[in-house]
């Protein structure tokens, strides 16, 4: 069963409690933007087997989102962090690349 | 090969069966093939399958990482159905039926298909009005399909309480035609028939690398040496971003974990298919007596073929009171596959942006129904190089132009 910390209320709560988002930190494309553009942020999903930044809800307790990262080939959890940023922090990258040396970072 | 027959039997029986032969051989890669198929599940070996024997296409390798059929077609539930709304949904999976229903004369191979029919059971005043309009497209499409009032539901499946206080049965979609096949064996089988026209089925080698020039595919990376290739497919289910990864695109894809389990096994107790969709779960009788079960996959990217507990709660829950009588039953195994979601429920069975590669996936949770249909659309594409009629609408440029084909309260629950 999957576990993870909300960055807001720092309980730590199961799946049941949280909403499943997707991708993370996806850049969006509007009117006025490229078809190409606005396809890949439609559609085009990295789909990582390894680590994967996605977006999660705190459903059943704040309601607010936040961001995780995790692996999806062993589930483990490298961290949480708030919705607010752009890219995922540095010293949560830094864990991550301790964790996995042969992880080519966050593209 | 030595075909199976009544007299193979007899013969084998007389002496103490020493005869029986290899179903598929398991040769060393060649340096190159007209096409490497990826993925050695039912839609990868159907399509090799398909490339010989309707286009001549011969000089072809199925390279698998694990065992062939030990992905997602040794691990889903076997329903079978062509109950579709949309018109070009309705074209493939009826195709897939028809080549089911002789398959075993076809391949040489029990496949054990099934046709014990199938119900949707409608549980909401939405369901009811959702299905009669399925029923109405069905019969547009020439899918014979029909609508069934509580007390048929009833007659044909006594075991379920139609009169639950949460779930009442409100009636039904039935496909007569629907049914379950063996999932083991449809590999098995095309396997068997890939391999007798000459092409390799190679096992445990894993492809991990793919090799372009000039935007064009020339060959793989795999665990087992390079191999060229004049052209690729690509048919490897939950690990599709894998792969068009290695080829340098993206694909609308995002893979999730879907399970299944089984009850110890019992008498025959239910003789159809019951798919239960408001409350995410369904129900068949397999041959050895298991009630073989179902219900809907987890909501975040996972590769790891585990899913979450609570699914198999939720959806155990809600059939204990639909069919009141499992309550007591234990519960054998339980498993999970790495399925291929898109954003329509639809397939893909599409060129990509590197020139003769080839990728057919997407098909999710319920695309063991459609194993023969899809190997025979995309053997076609791959074989021409543009899709056919049953391919032409499940193209990646779906997409971009917003055609989509929308199967999201067909596919309902997983199956
Ligand atoms: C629990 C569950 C229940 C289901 N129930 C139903 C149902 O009742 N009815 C229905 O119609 N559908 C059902 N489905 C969906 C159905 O199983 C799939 O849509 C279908 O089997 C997909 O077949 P495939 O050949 O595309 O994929 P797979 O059978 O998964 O084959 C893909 C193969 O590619 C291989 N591969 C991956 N990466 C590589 C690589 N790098 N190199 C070499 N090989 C690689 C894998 O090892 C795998 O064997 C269910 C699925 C699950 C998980
Ligand atoms: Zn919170």
């Amino acid at each position: 069963m999957l576990t993870l910390q909300c960055p807001y209320c720092g309980v730590t709560v199961e799946e049941t409690e949280l909403a499943p988002g997707g991708e993370a930190h996806l850049k969006r494309f509007g009117p006025g933007s490229s078809d190409d553009d606005f396809e890949a942020y439609m559609f085009a999903r990295k789909n990582p087997k390894g680590v994967h930044f996605e977006r999660w809800r705190h459903a059943y307790g704040c309601g607010k989102w936040f961001l995780a990262a995790r692996c999806t080939a062993t589930l483990e959890v490298f961290g949480t962090y708030p919705a607010q940023t752009t890219e995922p922090p540095a010293d949560l990258i830094a864990k991550i690349k301790e964790k996995r040396p042969t992880w080519e970072g966050y593209k | 090969m030595r075909r199976y027959s009544m007299f193979a039997v007899a013969r084998e029986a007389a002496r103490f069966h020493a005869g029986w032969e290899r179903a598929w051989r398991s040769p060393e890669p060649k340096k190159r093939y007209d096409v490497i198929v990826v993925g050695a599940g039912g839609h990868g070996l159907a399509t090799a399958y398909y490339l010989g024997k309707v286009h001549g296409i011969t000089n072809v390798a199925v390279i698998e990482k694990g065992w062939l059929g030990g992905g997602n077609t040794g691990r889903n539930t076997t329903i079978i159905r062509s109950n579709y709304l949309q018109d070009p949904s309705a074209a493939i999976y009826d195709k897939a039926l028809k080549l089911y229903e002789d398959l075993s004369q076809d391949l040489n191979y029990n496949v054990m298909f099934s046709p014990r029919g199938l119900l949707m059971l409608a549980q909401s005043e939405h369901e009811i009005r959702g299905y009669k309009r399925t029923v109405y497209a069905n019969n547009l499409q020439g899918v014979e399909t029909r609508w069934i009032e509580p007390a048929e539901v009833k007659d044909l499946v006594p075991i379920l309480n139609i009169e639950g206080p949460r779930y009442p049965v409100l009636g039904a979609l039935l496909q007569e035609r629907g049914g379950t096949a063996r999932h083991d064996a449809v590999a098995w089988g095309y396997a068997r028939g890939c391999s007798n026209m000459g092409m390799d089925i190679i096992q445990q080698c894993e492809v991990t690398g793919v090799r372009t020039e000039g935007g064009k595919v020339v060959g793989v990376d795999t665990t087992k040496g390079a191999i060229d290739c004049g052209k690729l497919a690509i048919v490897v289910a939950g690990h599709s971003s894998v792969l068009a990864e290695m080829a340098g695109f993206r694909l609308p894809i995002e893979s999730m974990a879907l399970q299944a389990w089984v009850s110890e096994p019992i008498k025959p107790t239910i003789d159809v298919v019951v798919m239960a969709n408001l409350v995410h779960g369904y129900m068949s009788q397999s041959d050895k007596g298991e009630l073989v079960i179902g219900g809907g996959t987890d909501g975040f990217n996972n590769y790891t073929q585990r899913g979450s507990w609570h699914h198999v709660e939720e959806t155990t829950r809600a059939l204990v009171e639909t069919f009141p009588i499992i309550s007591r039953l234990k519960m054998l195994r339980q498993w999970g596959g790495i399925v291929d979601m898109t954003g329509d429920r639809s397939p893909i069975i599409s060129k990509t942006p590197v020139e003769n590669i080839f990728v057919d996936c997407g098909w999710g949770t319920g695309g063991f129904k459609a194993i023969p249909g899809s190997g025979w659309a995309m053997a076609e594409l791959v074989a021409k190089g543009e899709p056919g009629p049953l391919a032409a609408d499940f193209g990646l440029n779906r997409f971009r132009e917003g055609r989509f084909i929308d199967e999201s309260v067909a596919a309902g629950v997983a199956h």
